[in-house]
């Protein structure tokens, strides 16, 4: 997680914090496993074959996708291509620099990567126009524009929103312009370590004392395609199988209430 | 990718022979690399992997901690090993591995032991096939530890997944490349607290923890040979 000057926490607010999520409310008074209010704005950009803005709180990412003809993988010829890339944009944050894509931004965008393809929500055998010559490649590009904590989660919520909104421009092969098929709806739920707590959707504040990361992807047939433990810290199995329980109650819920 | 390869055979052994829950043979070696303050290779099935680590002054000045101890361990590859020449350096694949193994690492070195210092781990796989960065993490503990390191235990890596419909121990090249999903894991064997977790595929819950107990159960074996690959050391230089 980034730090900045404010990450030099006091220990008086530290122990506070730990104190009262032991007690099962957080500094902001939500409950350890509560998000904090989610906007997602469908067809943000309307240049682009799909998009969504999302805000998580004060968290604001936005995933943009082109779709354009390519050449498959050598060893894919019958299937499309989905690229996908989180930007970290220096304005997020006083510590983000430009240039090549930080570490943080790799594993990030391979989290969200691995969570959406191998919950094979995209059938990328659709997507062949001529065997091993020329498939559609979907780029997934997403920005983060302030960066409040849980960017996985946020991320993974646009990157699936402006998937399922995609649209194939067919037109330019002659055809009709079509929408991409999707299968399945994964939700990446990432949980933090506080003392001995685990907490749902940290918040910068959070992430900055937090011993841990664990992020689970669950899709609709409630089984498991990513996972990723990242941060300096440790798990005990009991803590990694109730990360699972919670990413499934809340994956669920999410999909109830946004993707209906 | 899908494939109509049958990866468990109908006498329910694996394509090497190998059943379920059976690990690949593991050796390995200190004192590998002369220079290095610490180092260990280590050949785990064909996977064959060297790490060598020098434990220094952070440089540059600005970039110390003045409390504790910074932890850089970088995976990399040869061009030659694997199938299709590995254009070398960084991508993106080995910039995440080389980041959940620092992280790993830094999860069982007494940082505050080392303020001002910086302890590079250099990983360099000659020979990958399947589960390299466990491999790797595992050969590098034991690295960090023949470097003299303060470490609270040596970290111990694992993967299982599941193929051919069943969960299996240990993933073959095939089994990575045409299973259903690969969790590799690595823990501190004293505590049982884990220290790298990732998955890719598509598991049941109930599977993932057959999957996770089965780890369990083999990591003490590999507890034993790191420490046996540590000891061996200093039997050598006790007969002397």
């Amino acid at each position: 997680m980034p730090m900045d000057s404010n990450a030099v926490i006091s220990e008086i607010r530290k122990n506070f914090m730990l104190e009262s999520i032991k007690n099962g409310k957080r500094l902001d008074g939500r409950p350890l496993d509560e998000y904090r209010e989610i906007k997602i704005t469908e067809n943000f950009i309307p240049k682009s074959a799909g998009s969504a803005m999302v805000e998580l709180g004060n968290t604001k990412v936005v995933a943009g996708l082109k779709i354009e003809q390519g050449e498959p993988f050598d060893d894919t010829p019958d299937n499309g291509v989905m690229l996908l890339n989180i930007e970290l944009l220096p304005m997020a944050f006083p510590t983000f620099e430009s240039g090549p894509p930080s570490e943080q931004a790799i594993e990030y965008s391979r989290v969200v990567d691995r969570g959406i393809r191998e919950s094979k929500m995209i059938d990328t055998s659709k997507l062949v126009i001529e065997s091993g010559k020329n498939v559609w490649m979907i780029f997934v590009d997403i920005d983060v524009l302030n960066y409040d904590g849980n960017i996985i989660d946020a991320c993974t919520l646009a990157a699936v929103t402006a998937l399922k909104n995609a649209v194939i421009p067919g037109s330019k092969l002659g055809e009709k312009d079509f929408k991409l098929p999707v299968n399945a709806t994964p939700v990446a739920v990432t949980m933090w370590k506080l003392g001995d707590e685990l907490i749902c959707d940290a918040s910068l504040e959070e992430e900055q004392v937090s011993t841990g990361r664990i992020t689970v992807t669950i899709s609709e047939d409630n089984n498991i395609h990513a996972m990723q433990k990242g941060e300096i810290g440790e798990f005990s199995l009991e803590e990694i199988q109730k990360a699972i329980k919670t990413s499934s109650n809340i994956g669920n819920k999410l999909r109830e209430k946004y993707f209906r | 990718m899908e494939s109509n390869i049958k990866l468990i055979t109908d006498d329910g052994l694996r394509l090497d022979g190998r059943a379920l829950n059976e690990m690949r043979p593991i050796k390995i070696q200190t004192g590998v690399v002369e220079k290095a303050d610490g180092s260990a290779y280590i050949e785990w099935g064909a996977n064959k992997i060297i790490a060598a680590v020098y434990v220094r002054e952070a440089y540059p000045k600005h970039a110390q901690n003045i409390d504790r101890a910074i932890v850089k361990a970088r995976y990399n590859m040869s061009g030659y090993s694997v199938e299709e020449r590995k254009r070398p350096g960084p991508d993106r694949r080995t910039m995440e591995i080389s980041k959940v193994v620092t992280e790993a690492l830094e999860s069982t070195i007494v940082l505050e032991k080392l303020p001002r210092a910086e302890v590079d781990v250099f990983i360099q796989v000659l020979e990958a096939d399947a589960g390299t960065r466990i491999a790797s993490l595992t050969t590098a503990s034991v690295a960090v530890a023949d470097a003299g390191v303060p470490m609270r235990d040596m970290v111990v890596g694992c993967t299982a997944g599941k193929a051919g419909g069943k969960i299996v121990l240990d993933l073959s090249k095939d089994e990575d490349n045409f299973g259903e999903a690969d969790i590799p894991m690595a823990i501190l064997p004293r505590t049982k607290k884990i220290v790298l977790l990732q998955l890719d595929g598509n598991v049941s819950q109930e599977e993932f923890d057959e999957a996770t107990s089965m780890m369990m159960n083999a990591i003490p074996r590999i507890s034993e040979i790191q420490r046996n690959a540590l000891m061996s050391k200093y039997n050598v230089e006790e007969g002397e």
